[in-house]
């Protein structure tokens, strides 16, 4: 029996006093690989952020492991990529103050940083390429680099199942390549994954799951969707994933502990 | 010159401490407010004491006291307001500031004794006048700021990168974001009779812009911050000593702000230097490549 990563029944969201999410119901099992997609303003982002608790449901529920983000208390289970290229913030951080800030969810208030910390912070360095910048500014990298950042700050934390939101807008060829290395090395330890994106690109493989979204609703839950539209014209330019993608040097990662 | 006899006077030794701890606390909380963008934080806090002040002299009570619990009662409403995220924040901000300003006025003129030169102590600081009662205060104060950033430091780091982020780390957003206004509020009375309440920000901010120039870092930022920060309070103090024309308060927020012009051509200097390093390490690195 696998568990219920996330249950949301007849969830709305209403953002001043518009619609954004008109009854949805989404339940998301450990280990799938569930795609978000849709167009902007579909509302897709809205959901996964609902699903966290990050929005507040104007009606419906939504169920993290079991329980209202509310009262939900293991958040090292959940590790969250915002949609957001520039890393906040007006004072510099290090790649590496930045990816050990991943963390926080697993440390008590007061304790010292431990050595599986430091190495879980090595490890999530090393598997999105940037061990040689972590003493960098984080706010000094390209935007490909600093959304790799983010990732490696949701991977620091070794959660069970990962949100994130559209990892693959606006990064170049070679970050959306490592982040499909990444993902199948994710999946083939069994975890769980929910992103949003707007196309597929190099991870079409790797899902198990494809949710449209349209004006608040789901209208499509399945197998991923064949490319309609803006994608499917001769000339749209589709990055693959190297044939080695399902078995890069990333596989095992965090598989064993 | 600099008249180092008045090491010997108790209202100089009074006047060091308070600038020390000053030039400690500001800055550290000043790192956690320049980073969530809320450099003018400050300002609006000190803005908001000065009816606290004047309501110390009003009711006969000490105004640092007074002044300490409207700031925190004014950093909490900001809270509020900024948690709404309405536009119309900004203006709610800014109508507190101008009741904050007027208030203590107001009351100053109608508090029995209560005069010109009294508010302008408290405006633009009055270092030379901090009583062993103040320092106290003071001190109690700073040791709470520097504890709250010792033990929430961590959280607070994620908090004012990336508010969502701590939601769905699981942290006390609303908590910890109360946290750094009150904190704020205590650094605001701290600095308060240093270098007044009109100045009371640039302490918490220049010695931030100035350390970031320099550093690539949180931690060091900070670290090196309250370095300056601490640098420019007893200095500052130590320059007024030449002469009684000297004001303390602007004498430290000018030094501050010197050290900042220089902080830029450092930081230049230094960026330059780290840019070629970089690429003569991935030159380096191609050549291995092509090596191998």
């Amino acid at each position: 029996m696998s568990e219920i990563a996330f249950a949301m029944t007849g969830g709305r969201v209403t953002l001043d006093g518009r619609p954004v999410l008109a009854g949805v119901d989404l339940t998301v099992r450990e280990g799938e690989v569930v795609a978000v997609m849709g167009t902007n303003g579909s509302g897709k982002s809205t959901l996964v952020r609902a699903l966290l608790g990050l929005r507040p449901l104007s009606g419906g529920s939504t169920l993290l492991y079991g329980v209202p983000p509310a009262r939900f208390r293991h958040w090292w289970r959940i590790g969250y990529v915002p949609q957001r290229l520039a890393i906040g913030g007006g004072v510099p951080a290090t790649v590496r103050e930045v990816v050990a800030s991943g963390r926080v969810a697993r440390r008590r208030r007061l304790s010292r940083f431990r050595p599986e910390d430091r190495e879980a912070v090595t490890r999530a360095l090393a598997a999105v390429g940037l061990s040689d910048r972590a003493g960098d500014s984080a706010q000094a990298l390209s935007g490909g680099q600093q959304q790799r950042v983010l990732i490696a700050r949701a991977l620091a934390g070794e959660p069970d199942t990962y949100v994130m939101d559209e990892p693959t807008a606006g990064v170049d060829a070679e970050t959306q390549r490592l982040l499909a290395d990444t993902l199948a090395g994710l999946v083939a330890a069994g975890k769980t994954i929910v992103l949003v994106a707007h196309e597929l690109g190099p991870l079409e493989p790797l899902i198990t799951r494809g949710v449209v979204v349209r004006e608040g609703r789901i209208v499509h839950d399945g197998p991923p969707p064949q490319p309609e539209g803006e994608c499917a014209r001769p000339g749209h330019e589709h990055v693959h994933p190297h044939a080695e993608a399902t078995a890069g040097p990333l596989l095992g990662w965090q598989g064993e502990r | 010159m600099i008249d180092l006899s008045l090491l010997d006077k108790q209202f100089f030794q009074l006047a060091l401490v308070a600038a020390l701890l000053v030039g400690l606390c500001a800055p550290a909380v000043g790192t956690f407010i320049v980073q969530r963008k809320l450099a003018l934080l400050g300002d609006g806090i000190g803005h908001v004491a000065l009816t606290g002040v004047a309501l110390g002299f009003l009711t006969g009570t000490a105004p640092v006291l007074t002044a300490v619990a409207v700031a925190v009662a004014g950093a909490v409403a900001i809270e509020v307001v900024r948690a709404r995220g309405r536009t119309s924040g900004d203006v709610a901000l800014a109508l507190l500031f101008y009741g904050g300003i007027a208030g203590g006025v107001m009351l100053m003129g109608i508090a029995p004794g209560g005069s010109n030169a009294k508010l302008n102590s408290y405006l633009f600081g009055a270092i030379a006048s901090v009583t062993t009662e103040d320092i106290w205060v003071i001190g109690g104060l700073a040791v709470l700021v520097l504890g709250v950033v010792a033990v929430f430091g961590r959280e607070l780091f994620v908090l004012c990168q990336d508010e969502e982020i701590a939601k769905a780390s699981g942290l006390p957003v609303r908590f910890l974001s109360m946290l750094i206004a009150v904190t704020a509020a205590l650094t605001v009375v701290i600095a308060m009779r240093v270098v007044g309440l009109l100045l009371v920000s640039a302490l918490m901010v220049i010695p931030v812009a100035t350390s970031q120039q320099l550093t690539r870092g949180f931690r060091t930022t900070m670290l090196l911050a309250m370095l300056f920060g601490t640098v420019a309070a007893v200095g500052g103090l130590l320059a007024s000593t030449a002469s009684t024309r000297v004001p303390p308060g602007a004498a430290i927020v000018l030094l501050a702000l010197a050290g900042f012009v220089l902080s830029l051509g450092v930081g230049r200097f230094i960026r330059r230097g780290r840019y070629q390093e970089s690429n003569v390490s991935e030159a380096g690195k191609m050549r291995v490549e092509e090596v191998t």
